[in-house]
C-alpha cells in the first residue's frame, strides 16, 4: 500500500509561505519518493525554487519513512537547522505532515495533496485499491473492490450508466461490476451477483478512527 | 381522483406513462403547462430527480403539482443526493401528500452533471431503496425503530434492455424484483426484436414492464444517443428514416416512428405498456399517442 500524493501548485505553496522567510524542508523516502513528489530530487528542486523566490532554506532532510518514529529521530538530528527556521515545508503525504507536527513547534506546511491509498498497477500508474471501509467484500466480488473500483461505490451490482463494459464517468475506465461479473462467471460463482447486500454500516469505526491493539 | 398506477397496472390494460422535467429556476409555468397537457392522457407522470445530475426544481415539487391538478404522479428518487435519513423522511412526506408511486434509481454520477465538484452520496442504492420502502411499509425504519404511521407505495425501478453486456444488468433486475419492484420502466428501446427477447426473460417474474420510448427529433440526435447514452441503440434504418425526412419534417417523422413502435408493442402484447419520454418536447406527447392510435 502506498499513500499517493501530487504536488500542490507552487503558487498555493507560496501563499502559505508568504509570511515566513526561513524554511526547513522535509521529504519522505517511501511513498513520496515512489510517486516522485517528495524524494531527494524533488526536495532539491523545491529548495532551488524557494531560494529563487528569495527565501532562506535553513536545511533539509529526506526521512526514510516520514509517518513513523523516524521523524522524531530526524528532527532531533536536524534540531539546529529546524530551530533556525520559522516554518517547515513537508513534502510527504498527510501522514508525514501530521507526524512532523507532533515533533516540531513551528508551523508545518504541506507541499503535497494526499489523494488516496493505492497500489502501483504498472510503472508510474497508481490505482486506488482500498477505501478502508471496515467491511471487506472482496471475497464475494472476485477480488475487485466495488467500493473503490465503482465510481459510485455500489455493492449491489452495476448501475445503468455502464456502457460496453466502461464507466459512465470515463469511457477509458472499466466498469467494476462488469469485471466482477466476468470473474464470478469464470469462478462458477454467479449466484453471488444475486446476493442482496443491505445498506453499508458507515460507522464501523466512527471518525476519528482509533484502534488499540 | 385519478386511478392509481397500481390499479392501472393490475387492470391488464396497456399502461401509458410519461415524464415531466422540472425547470432550473422558479419559473414553473412551462412545467405546469406540460402537466395540464398530459395528466389526463396518461396513466401516470414521472417527475425527474435532478436528471443527469443537473440541479433543478425538485421531483417532489413537480409531483405535488401533478397531484393538485388531478394527475397521478410517480416520484423519481435517486440515491445520489440524499442519505438514508433524508430518503426515508421524503418517503414519509410523500405518503402524507398522497403520492402513491416511487421510482427507485441509483442516480447518475455527479461528474456528468452541472455541479461537478459536489459530493455524491450513494448511502443507499436502488435495490436498497426498494427494500427500505418495503421495510417502512412493515412499520420500521432503517434504524430498526417503529414508525408512527406507515407508508404505502407502488414501487418501480428501471432496467436497460440494450445494455452491453446485458447479463450483469439482468442480475441487477432480479435483485430489484426480489427487493420489491412491482413495475419497471426501461431505458429507451428501438429494436423491437431485441426487446422481445428481453421480455422473454422478464416474463419469468411477476412484474409489469413499460417499454421506454424516447422521441427522436433528428438523425443527429439518434447518432448522438448511440454514441453518448449508455445502453441506447438506435438502429441504422431509423437513423436513415429520420435523415430522409423532408427539411423541417424530422420531428413529424420522429413522432411517427415513436407512434409506430408503441402501436407494435401494444398490438403484439410484447410488454405491459410504455413510458414515453419526449425530453424537452413534452407538448408533442399527445401527438405520439395519437400516432400510436391511443
Amino acid at each position: 500500500m502506498k499513500s499517493i500524493t501530487k504536488s500542490k501548485p507552487f503558487d498555493e505553496i507560496k501563499e502559505c509561505l508568504e509570511r515566513f522567510d526561513r524554511i526547513f524542508v522535509i521529504g519522505c523516502g517511501t511513498c513520496a519518493t515512489m510517486t516522485r513528489t517528495g524524494g531527494i530530487e524533488e526536495v532539491a528542486d523545491t529548495i532551488g525554487r524557494l531560494q529563487e523566490w528569495g527565501k532562506i532554506v535553513t536545511g533539509s532532510t529526506v526521512i526514510a519513512t516520514a509517518c513513523d518514529e523516524m521523524t522524531g529521530a530526524a528532527t532531533a538530528e536536524n534540531s539546529q537547522a529546524i530551530r533556525d527556521a520559522n516554518c517547515i515545508l513537508v513534502m510527504s503525504c498527510a501522514l508525514g505532515v501530521q507526524k512532523t507536527a507532533q515533533y516540531i513547534d513551528q508551523p508545518v506546511i504541506p507541499a503535497l495533496d494526499t489523494l488516496f491509498m493505492g497500489i502501483e498497477e504498472s510503472l508510474g500508474i497508481f490505482l486506488e485499491a482500498c477505501d478502508q471501509c471496515g467491511q471487506c467484500v472482496l471475497g464475494e466480488t472476485a477480488g475487485i473492490c466495488p467500493i473503490t473500483a465503482c465510481h459510485k461505490g455500489l455493492i449491489n451490482g452495476p448501475c445503468g450508466g455502464t456502457d460496453n463494459g466502461k464507466c459512465e464517468v470515463d469511457k477509458e475506465r472499466d466498469c467494476a461490476w462488469t469485471l466482477i461479473y466476468q470473474l464470478l462467471e469464470k469462478q462458477g460463482r454467479l449466484d453471488l451477483m444475486k446476493k442482496y447486500h443491505p445498506p453499508k454500516n458507515f460507522q464501523v469505526a466512527p471518525r476519528p478512527r482509533v484502534i488499540k491493539i | 381522483m385519478a386511478q392509481s398506477l397500481r390499479e392501472a397496472l393490475d387492470s391488464g390494460k396497456f399502461v401509458i406513462t410519461s415524464e415531466i422535467g422540472p425547470p432550473k429556476g422558479t419559473n414553473i409555468a412551462k412545467m405546469l403547462h406540460h402537466i395540464d397537457l398530459l395528466k389526463d392522457k396518461v396513466d401516470a407522470l414521472n417527475v425527474t430527480d435532478h436528471q443527469s445530475s443537473v440541479m433543478r426544481f425538485p421531483s417532489i415539487g413537480g409531483c405535488l403539482a401533478i397531484k393538485e391538478r388531478g394527475g397521478e404522479p410517480i416520484l423519481q428518487m435517486t440515491c445520489r443526493d440524499r442519505n438514508r435519513l433524508a430518503l426515508q423522511s421524503e418517503l414519509l412526506f410523500a405518503c402524507t401528500r398522497g403520492i402513491r408511486n416511487i421510482l427507485c434509481l441509483t442516480g447518475d454520477a455527479v461528474p456528468v452533471g452541472d455541479h461537478k465538484e459536489a459530493r455524491g452520496v450513494f448511502d443507499l442504492d436502488s435495490s436498497q431503496l426498494l427494500h427500505t420502502i418495503r421495510l417502512m411499509e412493515s412499520g420500521k425504519d432503517l434504524g430498526g425503530n417503529d414508525l408512527d404511521g406507515v407508508v404505502e407505495f407502488c414501487t418501480g425501478a428501471i432496467v436497460t434492455p440494450e445494455a452491453k453486456p446485458l447479463e450483469p444488468q439482468l442480475a441487477k433486475f432480479e435483485k430489484k424484483v426480489e427487493a420489491g419492484a412491482e413495475f419497471f420502466q426501461t431505458q429507451a428501446i428501438y429494436d423491437l426484436e431485441n426487446f422481445a427477447r428481453f421480455m422473454e426473460f422478464a416474463r419469468q417474474f411477476r412484474v409489469k414492464v413499460l417499454a421506454g420510448v424516447i422521441l427522436l427529433v433528428s438523425a443527429r440526435m439518434a447518432k448522438y444517443m448511440n454514441e453518448n447514452v449508455p445502453g441506447v441503440l438506435v438502429p441504422q434504418n431509423l437513423i436513415d428514416e429520420l435523415a430522409g425526412a423532408p427539411k423541417g419534417e424530422a420531428l413529424t417523422r420522429g413522432i411517427e416512428i415513436a407512434g409506430r413502435m408503441i402501436a407494435a408493442l401494444k398490438k403484439d402484447s410484447i410488454c405491459d405498456g410504455v413510458h414515453v419520454m419526449a425530453i424537452g418536447r413534452e407538448e408533442v406527447v399527445p401527438d405520439i399517442l395519437a400516432a400510436a392510435g391511443l
